[in-house]
């Protein structure tokens, strides 16, 4: 018999017995609704204390706010997608004041070394945003691949206020993942962080040291 | 070479968990250690739950854990089902061995040499990493705590902090020793030292090896927590990712595991989510740029379906590993997770270990306990880890030959002359004369009461046997 069979059946043969199946009421999870406004603000709250930089843009100004962003931080190169609107406004924009525009258009074997040592930052979109925790949803895809979010040392996302959920609970529903998830989905809550050393905390262990969240509201 | 060889363990000697206890009470730097850690977890801890009602979210999280494990085998088929739609491979092992020459078999058909790890304590009790490099095959830890206990050549003393036990002085030691830092109390650097030489490894790992902390049913989905980012490096950089976990983490949908994640962050560090929230539901599509072109889950039992046949122990298997009632044990508290020498420690260690390694080498286990129940009162899913440790003291020294215990080598600490006094004292209580004259007899003679009284003295006085019983006294009242 093989482990597969041998588990299931241990475990559908129980000596117990049957196992009664209780309810579960998922209603604790969901939060009255907040408006727009507090969730902003507890979405901004949460960030920064965990050591994030809140944006407030608008559709207008949002690519100055950028530049002034990784013109503070000495960017020299901002990884951008190639077809999500925020790449293409970018590429168009034909602004002096942002660094070189580098795109993710090849498969990471070809330009590994140069992605982890030469690349300063990078911009993704998001699918929304969870107040209560936060956090930002990504769904990784062929525009904007798994590594963006990760490897450069400053992440920048762009959230949409109109996109922010209150809970998990509620963006899951609401986005139906239970049709089907991506090869990859994620929650960041923050830049990459350790406290492994005596409990003191260290920014950018493996990820980004700091993420950046414009908000166009 | 034998498929049966069992790879030689890096065993600490579990028995000895009272020399190990003693050790580290006399050990300033121990107790200090964990003291001020334990203490900034547990006010972290709640502070995080402000504003919800526990109780019902505490409720919610033993239902959903009920619920998953009411339907396990179904879940598992159907988890397996999705994951193979979705390109991710499913093997099963019914023990920490098989799993270990599962990975071997994935890496030796990739020709692989070297594997990254991201935390995984599955992995820990399969003792994976001195089986690979048994094989041949270099296995590196990567999360940041268990890099420090890998190279220290130790074994984490906390399930999500691995190396709460080193200071940062004898952290930067080590790492000048190993890796030729500089000598510095500077964590910043340390951090980002530790950052360059793994950021070398993740890029040249033929193969990454994860945990798992949800797999979901419904979607065939792979829920990875984690603060690092080093957990997303090993199932992203390399090309092939290895999940392994334990049958008993697969719930049915994601809703389960928002009630669950909700719970797990803020008991284990007090944290309302972690950074990072990965969720893997398959290889790279041909039209993606990144990810590993091979996913494979592993499935291990290694005593969970044991556990999972009696209806008490089962509520061991709910458990989401936070940590929590390590968090708020006053035992662990003072003598570290190393004083167990088990893969878990403290009160998660005490009620799982003694199924994995059986009741004879984990005898000592279900006692290292004051029963004050600080661990059933904050455990996330509700287990009643007290009820649990009564249930397997009295397994560990069970003499019942007609109904005999569960648990793998029951009645191990049973002795015959225990069990007589407790028989005596039994009937003695059975029967009101032989008890009146009993304790008549022993208050008239208590002067002949002997001053020490084994362990029980080596820290307390004895206590005194009164002049009189409690009935004499109650009927010179007339009562
Ligand atoms: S037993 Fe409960 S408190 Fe302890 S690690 Fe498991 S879930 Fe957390």
């Amino acid at each position: 018999m093989s482990s597969r069979e041998t588990i299931l059946q241990r475990l559908r043969n129980r000596t117990g017995g049957e196992l009664t199946v209780p309810e579960c009421d998922f209603s604790v999870l969901v939060r009255d609704d907040w408006s727009t406004k507090e969730r902003i603000e507890r979405f901004e709250k949460m960030i920064e204390s965990v050591h994030g930089e809140v944006h407030h843009c608008t559709e207008d100004m949002w690519m100055e706010r950028l530049a002034e962003v990784l013109n503070t931080r000495g960017a020299r190169n901002l990884l951008i997608p190639k077809q999500h609107e925020i790449g293409q406004s970018l590429r168009t924009a034909g602004r002096n004041d942002l660094p070189e525009l580098l795109i993710y258009d090849e498969p990471i074997e070809s330009w590994q070394s140069h992605l982890f040592n030469e690349v300063d930052a990078s911009i993704t979109s998001t699918r929304g945003g969870i107040a209560e925790t936060g956090s930002l949803i990504l769904w990784p895809n062929e525009d904007e691949p798994r590594l963006m979010s990760l490897v450069p040392p400053v992440h920048i996302a762009v959230l949409r206020a109109a996109e922010l959920y209150t809970t998990f609970h509620e963006a899951m529903k609401a986005q139906n993942w239970a049709a089907g998830m991506p090869t990859n989905a994620l929650l960041i809550s923050g830049p990459s962080k350790t406290a492994d050393i005596e409990q003191t905390l260290a920014y950018g262990v493996h990820g980004p040291k700091e993420l950046i969240v414009l908000i166009i509201e | 070479m034998s498929e049966t060889a069992e790879h030689t363990g890096h065993h600490i000697d579990v028995k000895e968990f009272h020399p190990r206890a003693q050790a580290a009470i006399h050990d300033p730097k121990i107790r200090k250690n964990f003291r001020s850690a334990m203490d900034g977890l547990m006010s972290k801890r709640k502070t995080a739950f402000e504003g919800w009602d526990l109780e019902t979210l505490r409720d919610l999280g033993a239902n959903v854990r009920l619920r998953a494990l009411a339907n396990l085998p179904d879940l598992l088929e159907q988890l397996e089902k999705k994951l193979i739609e979705n390109g991710i491979r499913v093997h099963w092992a019914v023990d920490g061995d098989e799993a270990c020459r599962i990975v071997r078999d994935i890496c030796k058909a990739r020709d692989a040499k070297t594997v990254i790890k991201g935390k995984s304590m599955v992995s820990e009790e399969m003792e994976l990493n001195h089986y690979l490099e048994e094989q041949g095959i270099e296995a590196l830890e990567s999360d940041l705590g268990e890099y420090i206990v890998q190279l220290a050549d130790e074994t984490p003393s906390h399930i999500i902090m691995p190396a709460i036990h080193k200071n940062t002085g004898e952290i930067s030691q080590l790492l000048h020793e190993k890796t030729g830092t500089d000598l510095s109390n500077d964590v910043e650097y340390l951090t980002a030292s530790a950052r360059l030489q793994l950021r070398e490894k993740f890029m040249n790992a033929d193969v990454g090896v994860s945990g798992v902390n949800f797999a979901v049913a419904e979607t065939g989905t792979l829920c990875l927590v984690e603060n690092e980012g080093n957990g997303r490096m090993t199932t992203t950089v390399p090309k092939c990712h290895i999940a392994v976990t334990g049958i008993e983490k697969v719930v049915p949908s994601m809703e389960d595991v928002s009630a669950l994640l909700a719970l797990l962050t803020r008991s284990a560090t007090g944290q309302h989510i972690t950074t990072y929230f990965n969720m893997i539901s398959g290889p790279r599509k041909a039209e993606e740029l990144d990810g590993p072109e091979e996913v494979h889950l592993v499935l291990v039992d290694n005593g969970r379906s044991s556990i999972y046949q009696d209806d008490e122990l089962l509520d061991t298997l709910r458990c989401i590993r936070c940590g929590a009632c390590m968090n708020h044990c006053p035992v662990y508290t003072r003598v570290g997770g190393h004083a167990y020498g088990t893969t878990y420690p403290g009160p998660i260690g005490k009620i799982l270990m003694p199924h994995l390694i059986g009741l004879d080498e984990g005898r000592h286990l279900p006692s290292a306990s004051s029963l004050c129940g600080a661990c059933g009162e904050v455990c996330p899913v509700k287990i009643p880890i007290p009820d649990l440790l009564v249930r397997l003291r009295q397994e560990s020294v069970d003499g019942d030959k007609l109904h005999p215990a569960k648990v793998r080598g029951h009645g191990a600490k049973r002795s015959s002359m225990e069990a007589m006094i407790w028989k005596g004292w039994a009937w003695m209580h059975a029967s009101p004369g032989i008890y009146r004259f009993g304790t008549g007899a022993a208050s008239k003679f208590r002067a002949l009461q002997p001053s020490k009284a084994g362990a029980w003295t080596d820290y307390r006085t004895p206590p005194k046997l009164a002049a009189k019983t409690l009935h004499q006294r109650m009927k010179e009242r007339g009562q």
